[in-house]
C-alpha cells in the first residue's frame, strides 16, 4: 500500500474544525489523522482546509447521448477540479435514464471515472409525464435519487402516484431514502419565455417566464407531501416566494429538502442584457431581491445543499440567439469559489451544503461527506479558501465552455482531490 | 452626429442624433422625387439583407433604398429552418461575411440577435427587427412622417394602441419619440402589456376613450392574428370594440391629429377599414418615408466619411 500525507492544514467536518495532517492509502481509507504525520509521498497544504469531499446533487453529464458537449470522464474531471468526489447524474441523457439499462451504461462509464457517478432515474418514462419508469428495478439496481429533470412532472395525479409508490419501495434500500427531486416549472406559464418575467425581460424584448411558474409547483408539490408524507427534494429553488414556502414547509415538520444552484445566489437577469445566452437556464437568473432570498435560506438552513446544475452545451448551440440557444450553464470547477465569494457565511456552513447535507439527501453517507478520522473513507477535498483567481472559458476541462463567470474574479480554489486515496487532482491540475 | 458603426436600438441614439438622421431623410425624400432617383453615394458598397423572418415590405424597403445610393444587395432569405438544420447563427453569418460585404440589414425573429451578430463580423448591423425587441428605422420613418405634419415633436401626445407586448414598433417608438420630448402613452388591456413599465418614459391607460380627444397621433399595431391560441383577448370583434381605433372614436380625433400604422394593417381589427383611408391617415406615407429614412441610415453608417461630410454641409 502506498501512503499520501496532506499536511499543514485545517481538518473541517460536521465535527468542527482543527489543525492536523492526514494521511490516506491507495486503497482508498483514511489512515491516520494528526500532528506531525509522514507517509510514502507528501502533499502541501498549508493555509489550506481539508473537507470530506464536495457532493454535488445535480449535474449533467450529457452521456449517453450529447458527447459533444460532455462525456462522463470529461464531466467528472470538471468536477474533481471543483473539489468533488461525488456527482449525481441527471437523467436527461439521450436516451433518457428511466430503465436499468441506460443506468448501468452510466454505472459502468462512471466507474473509471475521477469521482463516484451516482445515476438518479427519471420519474416517468421518457421523462414524458405520463407513465411511471419502472421504479422498484431501479432501486434495484442503485437509484436512491427520481427526478424528471429539465422538465417539471406537470401532472398533479401521476405526482402524487410516484410519490405514493416510491414510498412503498423502502424496503429495498434498507436505511437509504427514496427521494423524489422536483425540476420546478408550470410549463403552461413558462412556456415560451426564456428569462425571468420582469423589468429586464421587458425591456430586452426577450419573452420572460415568471416566477410564479416555479412557485406554483412548489406549493403543489409541499401540498403532495403533505397528502403522501413521501419524501421530496426540491431542485434549484430561485425564487424568494419558493424559499419562504419550503422554509414554511419545514417549520411544519414535513420531509422535504432543497438546493440551490450557484448561479442563482451570484448572477441576476440583469446579466441577459447583453442578449449572450451563456445566460440562458432554466429556472432563469432572477431579481437581487430572488438572489438575497436564496442567499438568506442558505445561510438559515431552509436551502439545505449548493448544487451546480452544471451543464455543458457544445459552442455551437449557445452560437445562436437567446431564444434559439438551449438553457444551461457550466458550475462544477467554479462552484466552490463562487459560494465563498457570493455567501457571507462561516466556513463550515459552506462545506456543510456543499458535502455532508447533500451526501445524506442522496444516501452517499457510507462514502461521502462523512468525518475526517482513521479507518473512513479517503476521499477529501483540499482547498485554499483565500486565494483570488480569474475564471477563464477557455481553461475549462470540461468539454464545453459555457460558464457565466468567464473574465470573473473569485475568492478560493480547490487545490488537491483526493478519491479513493488517490491524489485525482494537485495543485489544481487533473493526474487523469 | 456622433460616429455611428451599428443601428440595433432607438436606444443607441441621442436627440442629435435623431435630428441630424431625419434631417438626412429630408434630402433623400428629395432624391426619391427625382426623375432618375439614385445617386452615387455607396457606390462600390454592398449590402446583405439577412432576413431570417419573412417580410416583403422592409427587405424591398432596404433593397430600394440601398439601390437608390448605388449600393449592390445581396438577399439571404434564410427562414426559420436554417436553424433546425444545425447551422448556427454565427456560421450563417460568417458565411455572409466572407462574401465581402460592407453593411448587414438583418431581420430575425429572436430579440438580441444583432448584437449576437455584431460579434462574428466586420461589417456595419442595421436591425431590421429582432423579435419583440426593436425596430429602428420604422420608428425613424414614423417619427420622421410625425414630424412632417406636425413640426416639432416636443409636447406632442401620442397613443401607441393595442398588441404593445409583441411589438417591437412600439419598443422603438417609446423611445425615439420621448427622446424627441412627445407625451408617450400606451393604451392596451394589460395581455397586450410588457410584464414591467418600469422605468420607461411612457403613461399607460387600458381605456382609449379617455385620451383620444387629446392626442395628437393615434398611433395603431398589428394584432398578431397568428397567435390566437395563446389569445389575449376573447375575440377580435371584441377587441376592436373595447381597444381598437373605431369609427366612433376616430370621429373623435381632433382635426389634425394623425393615424399611423406601421403595416400591414388588419382593417377591422385594431383599425375600422374606412378610417383608414381617411386624409389624417398617413399610412403610406409612412411606407414612402420608410426608404427615404433607411437610405440616410444606410449613408450614415457604411458612406465615406468625406461624403459624409459634404452631405453634412448640404443638409445645413
Amino acid at each position: 500500500m502506498r501512503t499520501l500525507a496532506i499536511r499543514g492544514a485545517t481538518v473541517i467536518d460536521a465535527q468542527g474544525s482543527r489543525r492536523a495532517d492526514v494521511v490516506v492509502g491507495d486503497e482508498g481509507r483514511i489512515l491516520a489523522v494528526g500532528s506531525g504525520l509522514t507517509a510514502d509521498s507528501s502533499l502541501d497544504a498549508g493555509d489550506c482546509i481539508v473537507s470530506p469531499g464536495l457532493v454535488d446533487l445535480h449535474v449533467h453529464l450529457r452521456q449517453p447521448g450529447n458527447e459533444e458537449a460532455e462525456t462522463i470522464e470529461t464531466g467528472a474531471r470538471a468536477a474533481a477540479l471543483g473539489g468533488f468526489t461525488a456527482v449525481v447524474a441527471m437523467p436527461n441523457t439521450d436516451p433518457a435514464m428511466d430503465c436499468v439499462s441506460v443506468v448501468s451504461e452510466v454505472q459502468a462509464l462512471g466507474s473509471t471515472a475521477v469521482c463516484d457517478v451516482v445515476p438518479s432515474a427519471a420519474i416517468s418514462v421518457g421523462r414524458r409525464g405520463e407513465a411511471l419508469s419502472p421504479m422498484a428495478e431501479l432501486v434495484r439496481a442503485g437509484v436512491r435519487i427520481f427526478t424528471d429533470d429539465g422538465s417539471g412532472v406537470q401532472d398533479d395525479r401521476l405526482m402524487r402516484t410516484a410519490l405514493e409508490y416510491a414510498s412503498s419501495l423502502q424496503h429495498l434500500c434498507g436505511d437509504e431514502t427514496i427521494v423524489l427531486a422536483q425540476h420546478c416549472e408550470v410549463e403552461s406559464l413558462s412556456r415560451g419565455g426564456f428569462m425571468h418575467e420582469g423589468e429586464w425581460s421587458s425591456w430586452l424584448g426577450i419573452p420572460g417566464q415568471p416566477s410564479e411558474a416555479e412557485e406554483l409547483m412548489v406549493m403543489r408539490d409541499i401540498a403532495l407531501c403533505r397528502l403522501t408524507g413521501a419524501r421530496v427534494h426540491f431542485q434549484h429553488m430561485s425564487t424568494a416566494g419558493s424559499v419562504s414556502m419550503i422554509r414554511a414547509a419545514k417549520a411544519a415538520g414535513l420531509p422535504v429538502t432543497a438546493e440551490a444552484a450557484t448561479h442563482h445566489f451570484s448572477l441576476t437577469d440583469a446579466c441577459c442584457a447583453s442578449y449572450d445566452p451563456v445566460f440562458k437556464v432554466h429556472p432563469p437568473l432572477r431579481t437581487e431581491a430572488d438572489v438575497a432570498a436564496v442567499k438568506e435560506g442558505l445561510i438559515d438552513g431552509t436551502i439545505d445543499a449548493i448544487a451546480t446544475d452544471h451543464a455543458p452545451h457544445a459552442p455551437k448551440s449557445k452560437q445562436q440567439t437567446f431564444a434559439d440557444a438551449p438553457p444551461g450553464m457550466l458550475g462544477l470547477e467554479t462552484a466552490f469559489a463562487v459560494a465563498n465569494t457570493h455567501l457571507d457565511m462561516p466556513i463550515e456552513s459552506l462545506l456543510a451544503a456543499m458535502s455532508w447535507r447533500p451526501a445524506a439527501i442522496a444516501g452517499l453517507t457510507a462514502d461521502h461527506g462523512g468525518l475526517i478520522s482513521e479507518g473512513c473513507p479517503a476521499n477529501l477535498a483540499v482547498i485554499d479558501p483565500n486565494v483570488a483567481w480569474t475564471v477563464s472559458a477557455a481553461e475549462m476541462a470540461s468539454r464545453s465552455s459555457n460558464t457565466p463567470y468567464d473574465g470573473m474574479g473569485l475568492r478560493g480554489r480547490v487545490r488537491h482531490t483526493i478519491y479513493k486515496g488517490e491524489a485525482v487532482v494537485v495543485d489544481g491540475e487533473a493526474q487523469r | 452626429m456622433k460616429a455611428l458603426r451599428h443601428l440595433l436600438s432607438m436606444d443607441d441614439l441621442d436627440r442629435d442624433d435623431i435630428e441630424y438622421l431625419l434631417d438626412l431623410t429630408e434630402r433623400y425624400v428629395e432624391v426619391s422625387e427625382r426623375k432618375i432617383p439614385r445617386i452615387p453615394a455607396l457606390r462600390g458598397k454592398t449590402v446583405a439583407l439577412v432576413f431570417f423572418e419573412d417580410s416583403t415590405r422592409t427587405r424591398v424597403s432596404f433593397a430600394t433604398a440601398a439601390g437608390r445610393l448605388s449600393a449592390d444587395t445581396l438577399g439571404f432569405d434564410v427562414g426559420r429552418s436554417s436553424v433546425n438544420k444545425g447551422e448556427s447563427l454565427r456560421d450563417t453569418i460568417e458565411t455572409i461575411s466572407a462574401m465581402g460585404i460592407h453593411c448587414i440589414v438583418l431581420r430575425h425573429f429572436g430579440a438580441g440577435a444583432p448584437w449576437r451578430v455584431r460579434e462574428w463580423t466586420d461589417a456595419s448591423i442595421v436591425n431590421g427587427g429582432d423579435g419583440r425587441n426593436q425596430h429602428p428605422t420604422q420608428s425613424l420613418a414614423d417619427l420622421f412622417t410625425a414630424r412632417q405634419h406636425l413640426g416639432d415633436l416636443d409636447g406632442r401626445r401620442i397613443a401607441i394602441v393595442g398588441d404593445i407586448k409583441n411589438s417591437r414598433v412600439a419598443r422603438s417608438n417609446a423611445i425615439g419619440f420621448s427622446k424627441m420630448g412627445a407625451e408617450v402613452i400606451f393604451v392596451a388591456p394589460r395581455t397586450l402589456l410588457p410584464a414591467s413599465l418600469e422605468g420607461w418614459p411612457v403613461k399607460v391607460t387600458h381605456n382609449l376613450d379617455e385620451v383620444i380627444e387629446s392626442i395628437d397621433v393615434c398611433y395603431l399595431l398589428r394584432m398578431q392574428l397568428e397567435r390566437q391560441n395563446d389569445a389575449a383577448v376573447p375575440t377580435l370583434r371584441e377587441f376592436h370594440h373595447e381597444f381598437g381605433l373605431t369609427t366612433a372614436r376616430a370621429d373623435r380625433l381632433r382635426d389634425d391629429a394623425l393615424i399611423m400604422h406601421p403595416g400591414p394593417m388588419n382593417r377591422d381589427v385594431e383599425i375600422a377599414g374606412v378610417v383608414a383611408d381617411r386624409p389624417n391617415a398617413v399610412i403610406t406615407e409612412q411606407v414612402s418615408n420608410g426608404v427615404a429614412v433607411r437610405m440616410a441610415v444606410l449613408f450614415v453608417l457604411i458612406g465615406s466619411r468625406l461624403d459624409l461630410v459634404e452631405e453634412q454641409s448640404a443638409v445645413a
